[in-house]
């Protein structure tokens, strides 16, 4: 079983319009690793420098990963990821 | 063009006025693909500033769940400028995510007017659009302001 991963409007250009796909990993830096596998390009936009970017959220089910391990937060199969960048301006 | 309900551009005039001088943010849901503003959700501005805007992230996260579930997406997103004119700032266009959405800005310094405005804007490229208010819509769908919206808003 694999961890589905839910695209925002912003990347589903790179998943064929898919807004979700499924990936495997025990955390979340090998999910986006498998992503940018799949899908080239999603690695830069979600993150930089192993940071994620500031305006860029990854929850893992409901958690903020910046709440947690960050990148390093474990995942299971059946969990679920939400990629969800900031709607925010000045 | 965006074509939106009076009911709901008088809402997010009203939120604006009680949020100045903070910047105030929000966004209208429709049916994905419809283009049609119905459902109005504010959203708590966790900058909680007078020059940025940010939604509440566990908010937003939970609004654009419900979304998914509905079939519907972000017909508008919605701010204010607090002391400024109403058009896109530069971080309004570099963290501008959702190019089908109509971008509406709502200027609560008098000195910049009193119309909203609304842009695309897609790969950094802004496109002012025209606004038609409308007094109802065609369709059978009407827009859904829930009572005491604004107040939810406020305690989540
Ligand atoms: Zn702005």
């Amino acid at each position: 079983m694999s961890i589905t991963v839910n695209i925002p409007t912003i990347l589903r250009p790179l998943t064929q319009d898919q807004k979700r796909v499924e990936a495997t990993g025990s955390k979340v830096s090998e999910i986006i690793e498998q992503l940018e596998q799949q899908y080239a390009g999603i690695k830069e936009k979600v993150m930089a420098d192993d940071q994620v970017h500031r305006f860029i959220n990854i929850y893992v089910n409901d958690d903020d990963i910046r709440f947690t391990e960050g990148l390093e937060t474990a995942v299971k199969a059946g969990d679920s990821i939400t990629i969800l960048p900031s709607v925010a301006g000045g | 063009m965006l074509t939106i309900h009076f009911k709901l551009v008088e809402a997010m005039i009203a939120q604006a006025k009680q949020d100045h001088p903070i910047e105030t943010c929000g966004v209208i849901a429709g049916v994905e693909g419809s283009n049609l503003p119905l459902r109005f959700i504010p959203m708590i501005n966790a900058a909680a500033s007078e020059t940025f805007f940010e939604f509440a992230p566990k908010q937003h996260l939970q609004v654009w769940r419900k979304m998914d579930e509905n079939d519907e997406e972000p017909v508008v997103l919605y701010h204010s400028h607090t002391d400024s004119q109403a058009y896109p700032s530069r971080s309004d266009i570099e963290l501008a995510t959702e190019p089908q959405a109509h971008y509406v800005i709502i200027p609560t310094n008098p000195k910049y007017g009193d119309e909203i405005r609304s842009f695309r804007i897609v790969n950094g490229t802004v496109t002012e659009e025209r606004v038609q208010v409308v007094n109802e819509y065609k369709s059978l769908e009407q827009p859904i302001i829930e009572n005491g919206a604004l107040a939810a808003a406020e305690a989540v």
